[in-house]
């Protein structure tokens, strides 16, 4: 099993979200955040006192999936989260080592 | 049939000032939004807290004393007599017997003015947000609405000697704007800035927690403002009156919008962004503007002076930024530079620039002192400031002990729960 975290446009989540639903993935959780990758930050004005913006609103999903559906998770969120503008995100993969599903107690596989 | 005339004048005009006081109540709303929606989330509770209670302490100590001495009996000129307490109302008789001069009810203009004294007080408490203890300030307002605020306003509406040096100031430009912001200005030396505010001479940004409280705010001032214009008149019941009434709603109403464009504009020009909370200033300063003449100025004339409010108003914040007086609202520049500005404009259409400077500075000098002492005196004895822990969690928790925001905080952190427990 794989825990798939995507950084992703906060305006993407539903495209994003449907064509997950539409390959077999059951379950993700969102969380809103900010980041900034490469992009640099830009100042801006409030009240004539300047400010630097850097951290720009983000949404982070966590993806818990088995290995057979990890490249096509992965395929979908790159074809449907990015606009080839700098801030698409960043996707990382980390192995996981268990899931378990609260109300059944349900393990592995069976639990995601 | 001319008893009853007279009578029912005395009801429409005593009506009037009723309705019209109840608006200028209202602003105690605007004001409170408005301030609310310029200061850090962490901080909105109690300035919400601030601003309920001084309206409270206002109307408590205005009709203890602040209003006798206001407008007393009797008085020298610079010294009012003192007395305390609400005397009783005219007696029917009586009206009828001076055949209409007594034209309303003495308590109506006890409520009318009590509405003034409270805006005063209400311009301080935007300029010391985010980092003054709630308790010496509302003392301070014990000591502002009983005595600094009514004794400058005897000078000029209480018949004192500023009336009689031929000072004009028709709604409060200077009795209660200027007035509010002496009193503002000298709180804010006396306290300091918020930490962290000045890095390296340089103002840091500390955006509004809530921009839509803040412009509700403004839209309920602008309203009220037809009750502090317009009541001021104090009289609607004949052809000349109402109709100057109207043409006092009408110019007041282009001032504020004047101020708007005056300072959105500017800011436009001045930073490339149009900066809403300069625009809800601009607002504001425009109202000031025009408070101490605003039947007199055609309706064109009034935009203008709203305009160069406005304009004004945007200067003042960048201008007191730089000499480090932090005013996280700009309340010392829309009430204060537009007041003054509002003074000197009467001179367009009637009265003398030597009055109105004579008025300005003796306004000035009075409250901005007089305040300094109170303020030091009660940071001696109480201290004004939070502590830096404080400040830095914010006053809502050390001095009103809850959040203004619960359920949009993004920490879990066994606060106070949210969903009913077992």
């Amino acid at each position: 099993m794989k825990l798939v975290i995507a950084v992703i446009k906060p305006f993407k989540l539903d495209e994003v979200r449907e064509a997950l639903s539409a390959i077999g993935v059951q379950g993700i959780t969102a969380t809103e955040v900010k980041g900034f990758g490469r992009q640099k930050g830009h100042t801006e004005l409030y009240r004539g006192a300047e400010y630097v913006v850097d951290f720009l609103p983000k949404i982070k999903l966590e993806i818990a999936v088995s290995d057979e559906l990890v490249d096509n998770t992965i395929d979908t969120i790159l074809k449907t989260a990015s606009t080839g503008k700098i801030g698409d995100g960043k996707i990382f993969i980390l192995e996981l080592q268990e899931a378990i599903r609260v109300r059944t107690g349900e393990k592995g596989k069976e639990a995601l | 049939m001319e008893n009853q005339l007279i009578e029912l004048a005395y009801a429409l005009d005593t009506f009037y000032f009723l309705v019209m006081g109840a608006f200028v109540m209202w602003m105690a709303a605007g004001f409170t939004m408005l301030e609310s929606g310029l200061v850090r989330a962490k901080n909105t509770a109690e300035i919400l807290t601030k601003n309920i209670s001084l309206y409270s302490i206002s109307t408590i100590m205005y009709m203890v004393v602040g209003y006798n001495l206001m407008y007393p009996t009797g008085g020298s000129g610079v010294m009012p007599d003192l007395a305390f307490f609400l005397g009783s109302d005219n007696a029917t008789a009586d009206v009828i017997k001076s055949g209409g001069e007594i034209y309303y009810s003495g308590i109506s203009d006890h409520f009318f003015q009590v509405v003034f004294v409270a805006t005063a007080c209400s311009i301080i408490s935007g300029a010391v947000a985010e980092r003054m203890k709630l308790w010496p300030f509302l003392l301070f307002c014990v000591f502002m609405t009983s005595i600094i605020y009514p004794v400058q306003g005897y000078w000029k509406w209480g018949g004192g000697f500023l009336d009689e040096a031929g000072f004009m100031d028709f709604a409060g430009s200077g009795v209660v704007h200027l007035c509010g912001a002496a009193a503002a200005l000298a709180g804010v030396m006396v306290l300091g800035s918020r930490r962290g505010k000045y890095k390296d001479g340089k103002p840091q940004a500390m955006p509004g927690a809530n921009l839509p409280l803040a412009t509700l705010g403004t839209f309920i001032l602008w309203l009220g403002w037809f009750g502090f214009n317009g009541g001021s008149e104090l009289i609607i019941s004949n052809v000349a009156e109402a109709n100057a009434v109207a043409m006092i709603f009408v110019n007041t109403n282009l001032a504020a919008a004047g101020g708007v464009m005056g300072a959105l504009i500017l800011a436009k020009l001045m930073f490339g962004k149009s900066d809403l909370t300069m625009a809800l200033n601009g607002a504001i300063g425009g109202l000031v503007s025009i408070t101490a003449e605003p039947l007199a100025p055609t309706p064109g004339l009034a935009l203008m002076i709203g305009l160069i409010g406005g304009v004004l108003v945007v200067f003042s914040i960048v201008m007191l930024d730089k000499m480090k007086i932090d005013d996280p609202v700009g309340a010392i520049s829309a009430h204060g530079t537009c007041g003054i500005w509002g003074l000197m404009a009467v001179t367009l259409t009637g009265g003398t620039l030597g009055a109105q400077i004579y008025g300005t500075l003796i306004i000035f000098l009075w409250t901005f002192i007089v305040s300094y002492i109170v303020w030091s005196i009660i940071n001696m004895m109480f201290g004004l400031r939070v502590s830096a822990e404080e400040e830095d969690e914010g006053v809502d928790l050390s001095e009103c002990g809850l959040e203004a925001y619960p359920e949009f905080s993004k920490s879990f952190d066994g606060g106070p729960s949210v969903y009913p427990k077992k």
